[in-house]
């Protein structure tokens, strides 16, 4: 590997780690959409800062457009505090109409502006080397690597600092009130750091593909974990996954690196979901398979139980009457009593299905109704 | 009057104006559902989702016709709505994240295949800028009569399944227990709004997308609380600021056509906000005022009274 594609590996490590950081409880506030908002209108922010300073490398850019990221959610939750628009409505409400407005300004001013619209919204880790950080004439490294480190640096702190108010703020607000803590300046603080880390990150992954590390791979460990500190960990490190196998792979097929970090984002996912053990698709469909059974078979046992020795006996025990009466398929009530049989609790008597006495004990350690009472059914 | 002619006698500006006036019908009324079904974002995700399905479209056929791009992102669009509705279906993961990750990675995805298919010779760009931003100047009469087509199709079947999509908005367990199909009834009006979207993706582009599904019918819902009302106005904004924004994008040199019908919808959108009669903050803010007036008066009288 070469120095500028191991500058872009850490870079694309930093980025993700970070995203994921400030990612897990932005998606524990059902914010998820936020990202996505606060990623086009720092846009605007850039485009202004941009018109003051007439410098693309300059850090007031990044000032000017973690505030618009501020500013974004500020306007949002006022529009929804008139309590005529519901919150997502007001999340596609006022982003593209900020976003409407740098896209002009560039427009407008094209010809004075040399800022490109693709490269902002899109991103090209690729050509995040080039930029280099020269102190004195000696070269310290790609200008991102620091952007991000100081990103990362911030966020982590931040979190190890505040990480009981955050807690408490994101899973009980009214209670953080109560002990004196204000939701409203630890909500403000998130959000400020989300649009620094976006802002940091347009460079590397530009701000569509900010949203894929902020929202998948937290949203992947909130599926899997069950606790906050394993779901961050878990976050940061499907994170870092997914951004070292994405640079790999676009290393190797020489396409976009942003675009084949969310791909791999999306990718982890859907390994996660439908192969955990615990949780997953294929668990899921399982499980619902043998319950579908189990209560199937339970209820062929209380109904044999209910009708034996009563009159009704020759109609109710032949199978081919439980099939009409327990509206089931052929092929269901097969394997139903392929099971049963198989268990030893039923056996046929000439036609008719007679549950035996191992049939019953199971059925009374079962079943949720009392089998020691008289038979409860109709005649 | 020579002014006048320009306006009546220019070609482009006809089919583009005619072309955003349809697609803000559509999008008006489909938007309409969206938002009271609270899925307004459903619009962003799916036009994200669709640059997949063009790139696929595209290598497969390796041809550059509009309609069969269009087939292409109604496919991946509908398979990304899919997507969204499975996961929150089958787990505890919420409607805001799956949106977000259905977005960014179909839409990551999509530049892949991209940046790959500009590699191949002889494919050169397959116009990323004008999908993302839309280029409403350069719609073609074809594609203003497939918008038409596709509105009058979205009008039939909203008024044909009136009652059913009514009931599908507002109280769909109920819908159920009277057996109506709801699940189907779901799936044919995401499928529509997949489609409008899919046919708006040249107007205004990906990313303003989701400002033309929310705005009209948001602004369309401070006037009235009748949903064919809603519906009506909606339509209405939605075909005045593409018009609106169309004029101005031809007198203002430079200006791009899609972020300008988004800035004049929104700014229909917060005039409506701040003083739709009865619902408006202005309004509300009145109210407020009198009723404290009122109240103060009662308790002077009752002082006077002792």
């Amino acid at each position: 590997m070469t120095t500028a594609q191991v500058e872009i590996l850490v870079i694309g490590i930093l980025t993700a780690a970070s995203c994921a950081l400030v990612g897990s409880f932005l998606i524990l506030r059902k914010m998820a959409m936020m990202s996505d908002a606060i990623g086009h209108t720092i846009l605007l922010g850039i485009v202004i800062a941009f018109f003051i300073t007439q410098d693309l490398s300059s850090p007031l850019l990044i000032i000017g457009a973690a505030f618009t990221g501020v500013i974004t959610v500020f306007l949002v939750e006022m529009l929804q505090k008139t309590n005529l628009v519901s919150e997502d409505s007001s999340i596609g409400i006022i982003f593209p109409f900020l976003f409407s407005i740098g896209i002009i300004m560039i427009s407008m001013y094209a010809g004075s502006v040399h800022l490109d619209v693709d490269a902002v919204l899109l991103g090209e880790l690729a050509f995040a080397p080039f930029d280099r950080f020269i102190v004195n004439g000696v070269d310290l490294g790609a200008k991102s690597l620091y952007v991000m480190g100081v990103v990362f640096l911030i966020d982590l702190i931040y979190i190890i600092l505040f990480y009981k108010e955050l807690k408490i703020v994101t899973f009980d607000a009214s209670l953080a009130a109560v002990m004196g803590i204000s939701p409203v300046i630890i909500h403000y603080s998130l959000m400020s750091l989300v649009s620094i880390t976006a802002v940091g990150a347009f460079n590397a992954v530009g701000t569509i593909l900010v949203v894929a590390l902020i929202v998948v791979p937290p949203t992947t460990a909130y599926f899997l974990m069950e606790d906050l500190r394993s779901m961050i960990l878990w976050s940061v490190i499907f994170g870092i996954l997914s951004g070292i196998l994405g640079i790999f792979m676009a290393f190797y097929l020489d396409v976009s690196i942003a675009g084949s970090i969310s791909v791999m984002t999306g990718v982890i996912f859907a390994i996660v979901f439908i192969f955990s053990p615990k949780k997953g698709l294929l668990t899921i469909i399982q499980r619902r398979r043998n319950q579908k059974y189990e209560f199937a078979e339970l209820s062929l046992l209380i109904h044999l139980f209910n009708h034996e020795d009563t009159d009704r006996e020759e109609i109710e025990l032949n199978p081919q009457n439980i099939i009409e009466h327990f509206k089931w398929n052929k092929k269901f009530l097969k394997a139903v009593l392929e099971q049963l049989i198989k268990d030893g609790y039923v056996e046929f008597e000439k036609d008719l299905l007679k549950i035996n006495k191992k049939g019953m004990e199971y059925l009374k350690t079962n079943s949720i109704y009392n089998i020691n009472d008289n038979k409860t059914c109709c005649n | 009057m020579n002014f006048l002619y320009d306006i009546l006698l220019d070609h482009t500006l006809i089919t583009v104006g005619l072309g955003s006036a349809i697609f803000g019908i559509i999008s008006g009324v489909l938007g309409t559902y969206a938002v009271l079904r609270k899925q307004s974002l459903i619009g962003d995700a799916v036009s994200h989702a669709a640059l997949p399905g063009i790139c696929i479209i595209f290598l497969i056929t390796g041809t550059k016709e509009t309609s069969l791009f269009l087939i292409g992102a109604l496919i991946s669009g509908i398979i990304a709505s899919s997507v969204i509705m499975y996961i929150t279906n089958v787990s505890k993961i919420k409607y805001d994240s799956s949106l977000g990750m259905v977005l960014s990675v179909f839409f990551g995805l999509g530049l892949v295949l991209l940046t790959y298919i500009q590699k191949i010779p002889n494919a050169n760009q397959a116009g990323l800028e004008r999908f993302l931003f839309g280029q409403a100047s350069t719609l073609l009469k074809f594609d203003v009569k497939i918008m038409a087509i596709v509105g009058l199709l979205v009008v039939f079947i909203t008024s044909l399944l009136w009652k059913e999509f009514k009931l599908l908005c507002f109280n769909s367990e109920f819908g159920a227990s009277l057996g109506f199909p709801i699940k189907k009834l779901d799936f044919l009006l995401t499928g529509l709004l997949v489609v409008s979207i899919v046919m708006g993706l040249q107007t205004v582009g990906v990313i303003l997308m989701s400002s033309m599904i929310i705005a009209p019918a948001v602004a369309a819902r401070q006037w009235t609380d009748k949903l064919w009302l809603m519906m009506i106005l909606s339509a209405l904004f939605g075909s005045i600021s593409g018009i609106t924004g169309t004029l101005i994008s031809f007198f203002v040199p430079k200006m791009p056509t899609g972020p300008i019908i988004v800035v004049v919808m929104s700014a229909i959108t917060f005039i409506s906000i701040l003083f739709a009669p009865n619902r408006g903050t202005i309004w509300k803010i009145i109210r407020d005022r009198k009723n404290e007036e009122n109240i103060n008066n009662y308790v002077l009288l009752a002082e006077d009274r002792k």
